[in-house]
């Protein structure tokens, strides 16, 4: 039976991690490689690598980082942030990334997508999507959340999909930052338009929002989230052991 | 030593790490004096069996493989590194592969219900159909990780793990002294790591 992954999402900018809350007041938390070291020693499933930094020595740092953490690190390491060309994705894949996530890349070039799966696979190219709720309408948001693109998110969803994508977050900025829970109608709607994996990010407060989660929507595969785990409010071994108590099949045991 | 197969395929940076984190000196190598002198071999793999089986064949190390898997080496196939130690697989065609495992590779889509997804992404629990000195270290039921769209089938006899995903698909073989794994031991935590240790570890007169 495949498991549901928990995924802790680190947010690096000049070789730190970061979290903001609705994508602003960034927060300085810890050191990436001890971090994700951390959580792949508590039952993490899967980490991703969130590169906000922008500079040219900041993306630097950041290749270094990965390159370290990939070198003590088995469990496999998504990257997303200033992804905009192949050989951006060959650039994070040379460091040991196994998935890379695009997100304003492929709404700035929608080809993207598309060369990227077929040079590296589709398993190997996540979209990533920021959906904000305009006047009853799902649209895509740009720049971090901050520019709306005009696209409605689902027909963006599937387009992406179709071109290449295997893999799609969905980060809701709606519930982004409140910790009342996943975006469950958003989510609903992304599972019942695609037939690849579905991550559920934005939202998660405590552990119980998780087994809502799986439990309301058997189709999403995965839960992100970044500060509940960075400062301990929710630990993934307590979260794993609730999933397995509530019967959602999980990896919960040879960390 | 570990000599890791180089024939132009996939990303080898996570297979050398985790050999490197368990103590294991490793060389990844194209020639075959080093695969000759090495007590075992890895072959990796990503992307399109078509693809690699020919630049396996273009390189010449299909036959060296064969020679090498004949005068009893250890031999680890990963992922489609795995499949391509089968006669033949059915991806996007038919291709043949090294034969050093009886059975074929086929589409998943073919033997699972519709509504589970392809590929078979993530972490999946490993149920034992033999004993397997690959898993001295590891436990029945331990998750490793998967990414793939095609399995191994028709190979019964050498079967040592299968996986549940809307059917029982082959996670891993072993025929003597040639084993393959489906998932990723480099991705697969602890757990994958032991597998590698147990394969690195392996003495001849253990099979």
């Amino acid at each position: 039976m495949i498991t549901k992954r928990i995924i802790p999402c680190l947010d690096v900018r000049d070789g730190r991690v970061v979290k903001g809350v609705n994508f602003e007041g960034l927060r300085d938390v810890s050191s990436p490689v001890e971090l994700a070291k951390f959580y792949s020693n508590c039952g993490a499933d899967e980490l991703v690598f969130y590169d906000i930094t922008a500079s040219s020595d900041g993306r630097k740092l950041f290749t270094e980082i990965l390159t370290e953490t990939a070198k003590e690190v088995f469990i496999p390491l998504t990257v997303g942030g200033g992804i905009n060309t192949v050989a951006d994705f060959d650039r994070v894949l040379k460091c040991g990334a196994d998935k890379v996530s695009v997100n304003s890349g492929a709404i700035k070039n929608p080809q993207l997508i598309n060369e990227a799966a077929k040079l590296y696979g589709d398993q190997c190219v996540v979209l990533s999507v920021d959906v904000k709720r305009v006047d009853g309408v799902f649209r895509v948001f740009a720049k971090g959340g901050r520019e709306n693109t005009g696209m409605e998110a689902i027909e963006w969803i599937k387009r992406c999909v179709e071109n290449g994508a295997g893999e799609v977050v969905v980060n809701s900025i709606d519930t982004d930052g409140v910790k009342q829970g996943f975006d469950l109608s958003m989510l609903d709607a992304v599972c019942n338009a695609v037939n690849v994996p579905v991550i559920a990010s934005g939202g998660a407060g405590k552990i119980d929002d998780f087994i809502t989660l799986f439990k309301t929507l058997p189709k999403v595969d995965a839960g992100l989230a970044a500060s509940i785990f960075h400062f301990g409010e929710v630990k993934i071994s307590d979260l794993k052991e609730q999933m397995a108590k509530n019967n959602i099949p999980t990896r919960n045991s040879g960390f | 030593m570990v000599a890791i197969v180089d024939y132009g395929v996939g990303n080898l940076f996570s297979l050398k790490s985790s050999f490197a984190a368990i103590g294991v000196d490793v060389k990844i190598t194209a020639d075959p004096e080093v695969l000759k002198n090495a007590d075992g071999i890895v072959l990796p793999g990503v992307g399109a069996f078509e693809d690699a089986a020919k630049k396996l064949r273009n390189s010449g190390l299909d036959k060296v493989l064969t020679q090498l898997a004949a005068e009893g080496k250890h031999i680890l196939g990963i992922c489609l590194g795995m499949q391509l130690l089968f006669e033949k697989s059915y991806e996007y065609g038919e291709h043949k592969g090294l034969g050093l495992i009886k059975g074929s590779v086929k589409p998943i889509k073919d033997v699972i219900p519709s509504e589970l997804k392809i590929p078979h992404i993530g972490w999946n629990g490993l149920i034992y159909k033999k004993k397997s000195p690959l898993f001295s270290y590891i436990n029945d039921g331990d998750c490793v990780y998967f990414v793939h769209s095609f399995y191994a089938t028709d190979c019964e006899n050498s079967v040592i793990a299968v996986s549940e995903y809307g059917a029982e698909l082959t996670a891993a073989v072993q025929n003597k002294n040639v084993f393959g794994c489906q998932f990723h031991p480099e991705k697969s935590g602890k757990v994958g790591l032991n597998i590698l240790k147990a394969f690195a570890e392996m003495k001849e007169n253990e099979i």
